[in-house]
């Protein structure tokens, strides 16, 4: 260990943290700098929840009767679309590699930056592209045709403006996640500090370089498809178009390649926090670390081959279904290994029940009702019936919504004294986990249950039998609302009123800990060696204001 | 280890010339893998369409001119080998050297472009478009072989060319980025020397990259 762990933020403050190194909107909007391109997306990123958040409680709201009313059926249609297409394409998908990826893979590598700091920039600045062409599909009247785009209603001539803005900011974003992913992967591989090996990486890296080859290799498909759902809108192609000779199932098959795996990019960085904060707050080294690590890696290589599970009903062949069934299920093995992992590291572990931890512990029973209900969609026979239904609906809620927001909330309150340098109120954050749990699972239970009954998803109206499904559902709604504003609230309001963070609040052992809180510009005043990212033996606790030392440091 | 190695063109968050270099080098060959997986989209669409309507691709092949293809395949892989040159003499420090491998690149690769400009032109001025702008003129059916003339124009026909100019029309686009980017290294020539050639290199793979995949579709559109 280096010295700077028992210097807790007084470097920072006689050099001046990354916040004070440059002033002015120029020094934020045109820095290199990885850990302001970070706060920046995460700014943008919590504009973008709450957009989308919005558009899901007007539509929870229209559902509170079956008659729907609030909004017109066409107006149902463009909310329901908007708020699957912002959520997933400017805040799953971009939110924990981007905002918290960007601000922790050099602190973790022991490195001063990214391999590519301009690339970086641009890649942040094609995502704000991205997003301003959302933003202008709302402006020319929305789109109604689902996050899916499917041709060939998608791309018919009546769908206006919209649809062409939708698929320009998908193409950019699209480049904006690539370029993370080639930054990602190239620092990992080569900005490790001096004697860091592959499996000293804190396994948060594992699961970004995981991340990054998903990026690299199925987003570009997601581009080209976009691009060429584009020009067969504009000169009539003949590619997914049956009018004009194209087929349609050709675009699902594309379309799924990168979306399926891109549900990886949204939950392996995810469970790259939980790694993490299961171990630092168990007070004990994370169990099955080779198994975490490769787990990452197998869920990103079995991805790839199991996109044919979104077009069990497309009409694709009996022999494709089966194969594709089968190999969905494959994914459940590293995913259990991984849970079964996280369980085995808390097993006799002294756990403190700190915000990010509280918000761990609901990952795990949000998840694992995610992944379970996974596999009554993987297996064929099952998801013949339960297509198109709430009970679909309910499954990536729980795994997109549930497993990934509150693992970004765990990292987010983690590493928050480390981007701030201040403490949040646990009280309030602790409030925030419980309600936002409660309300998550209000919402989203009652809709295995309505979905199983048969309520079809999409639709502005239902049956009269499902009505105390719906309002448990719209009032659960309302509560998670409610959980995640208090959690907005704690966060904003310590900038104010916060105690100064040690540089080592929770007694963590990876890199990113020895640096200051916040880290100066260039994150380390010495360059570190690298250390065992799990080994807490040593690590005293001195004070709250002290945080924790490592016996014995030089 | 982290004071810089005397060169001024070293970045401030790498240990040496040589972790830069490599490092840009790794960067380079994943965001061509990416590249290589956008293309892929198109290649796959070749394959789903060219299985499904064989018809389609045999009668069109007649329309495309296999010499002037052949001639575009020397053009590129010419314009390859002054590009690998042009590292090489980046390498070596010998800046004239690559000024004239970098200028004969672009050079080539303004050829391959006007044999291009000349293809396209010539098929649009016959009524083959992409899509439903795809007619062939009568004076060009006549022009066809014995064996042409005796198949019926097959429907859809405008689908093959739509793949054609879409597979194409993004390979040429690339091409020009390709053009910018030997512009760009012109411009900095003088910065380059043997610590410092990771930019010359990486337009280099780039441009590799650029030619394999016109070999690809050189058979695929001309040949086969």
């Amino acid at each position: 260990m280096t010295a700077q762990a028992t210097t807790p933020s007084a470097a920072a403050h006689a050099g001046g943290s990354y916040l004070e190194h440059g002033r002015g909107l120029r020094s934020w909007l045109l820095t290199f700098d990885h850990k302001r391109i970070g706060l920046m997306y995460l700014g943008a990123i919590v504009l973008f929840v709450l957009l989308g958040g919005v558009f899901a409680l007007a539509l929870r709201l229209n559902l509170w009767s079956p008659g729907g009313g609030l909004v017109s059926n066409d107006a149902y249609n463009k909310l329901f679309t908007l708020h699957g297409a912002v959520m997933i394409f400017l805040f799953v998908i971009p939110g924990i590699p981007a905002a918290l990826g960007n601000f922790v893979v050099p602190l973790q590598l022991g490195a001063k930056d990214l391999a590519f700091p301009r690339v970086n920039l641009l890649s942040f600045w094609l995502f704000v592209g991205g997003a301003i062409f959302f933003v202008g599909t709302l402006v020319v009247g929305g789109i109604d045709t689902g996050w899916t785009l499917y041709p060939p209603y998608s791309l018919e001539e009546s769908r206006g403006l919209g649809i062409l803005l939708a698929l320009s900011g998908v193409f950019l974003l699209g480049f904006s996640s690539i370029l993370t992913g080639v930054n990602f992967i190239a620092t990992i591989h080569r900005m490790r500090a001096p004697g860091m090996g592959w499996f000293d990486l804190p396994l948060f890296l594992w699961a970004l370089y995981a991340t990054g080859i998903i990026q690299i290799i199925a987003t570009p498909v997601l581009g080209i498809t976009v691009a060429l759902g584009f020009m067969e809108r504009v000169f009539h192609l003949g590619l997914f178009m049956p009018e004009y000779g194209g087929d349609p199932v050709l675009f699902q098959h594309f379309f799924w390649f990168y979306s399926h795996p891109a549900v990886y990019i949204m939950i392996l960085p995810a469970m790259g926090i939980v790694s993490e904060v299961v171990s630092v707050f168990s007070r004990k080294p994370i169990f099955g670390y080779r198994f975490i690590a490769m787990s990452s890696i197998a869920i990103a290589v079995i991805g790839f081959l199991v996109w044919g599970h979104h077009m069990f009903v497309s009409g694709q062949s009996a022999w494709a279904s089966l194969i594709f069934s089968f190999l969905t299920l494959l994914v459940a093995i590293p995913s259990a290994i991984k849970t079964f992992n996280w369980l085995a590291t808390m097993y006799k572990g002294a756990i403190v029940l700190a915000t990010p931890m509280i918000y761990v512990l609901t990952f795990f029973a949000i998840f694992g009702v995610g992944g379970l209900t996974g596999l009554f969609l993987g297996t064929l026979a099952t998801d013949v019936p339960l297509h198109d239904t709430y009970f679909v609906v309910a499954h990536f809620h729980f795994v997109m919504v549930g497993a990934v927001m509150t693992a970004f909330l765990a990292g987010l309150h983690y590493w928050w004294p480390k981007m701030t340098g201040r403490m949040y109120d646990e009280r309030i954050g602790s409030l925030s986990a419980w309600v936002t749990f409660l309300g998550f699972n209000l919402t989203f239970i009652p809709q295995f249950f309505a979905g199983v009954a048969g309520m079809p998803r999409r639709y502005a109206t239902y049956a009269a039998q499902f009505t105390g499904h719906n309002r448990l559902s719209t009032l659960g709604a309302f509560i998670l609302a409610s959980g995640l504003l208090v959690a907005l609230y704690g966060l904003l309001a310590s900038l104010r009123t916060g105690r100064r963070a040690p540089a080592n609040p929770w007694g963590a052992a990876s890199l990113e800990w020895s640096a200051a809180s916040p880290p100066s510009f260039h994150n380390f005043d010495e360059d570190p060696r690298g250390v065992r990212p799990y080994d807490f033996g040593g690590l005293v606790h001195v004070s709250d204001e002290a945080g924790w030392v490592r016996e014995g440091a030089r | 280890m982290s004071t810089p190695g005397g060169s001024p063109y070293l970045a401030v968050q790498f240990r040496d010339m040589e972790a830069q270099t490599e490092t840009g080098k790794l960067g380079v060959w994943l965001f061509l893998g990416s590249e290589i997986l956008f293309f892929g989209g198109l290649f796959t669409a070749y394959a789903v369409y060219r299985a499904n309507h064989p018809e389609l691709f045999r009668y069109a092949h007649f329309f495309l001119d296999w010499r002037l293809g052949m001639l575009n395949t020397f053009v590129l892989v010419s314009s390859s080998l002054s590009a690998a040159w042009a590292v090489r003499c980046a390498q070596l420090g010998q800046r004239k050297g690559l000024r004239t491998t970098l200028l004969v690149t672009l050079a080539l690769a303004a050829t391959f472009l006007v044999v291009k400009y000349f293809e396209y032109s010539h098929k649009l001025h016959n009524g083959i478009g992409w899509g439903p702008h795809c007619h062939p003129s009568e004076e060009l059916l006549a022009s066809l072989p014995e064996a042409a003339r005796a198949l019926a124009v097959p429907a859809h026909l405008g689908t093959f060319f739509s793949i054609y100019y879409l597979m194409t029309g993004l390979h040429g686009i690339h091409v020009l980025v390709g053009m910018g980017l030997f512009g760009w290294l012109l411009r900095r020539l003088p910065t380059f020397g043997p610590d410092h050639y990771g930019a010359v290199d990486g337009v280099a793979l780039y441009w590799h990259l650029v030619d394999l995949i016109w070999i690809f579709l050189f058979p695929l559109f001309y040949l086969i």
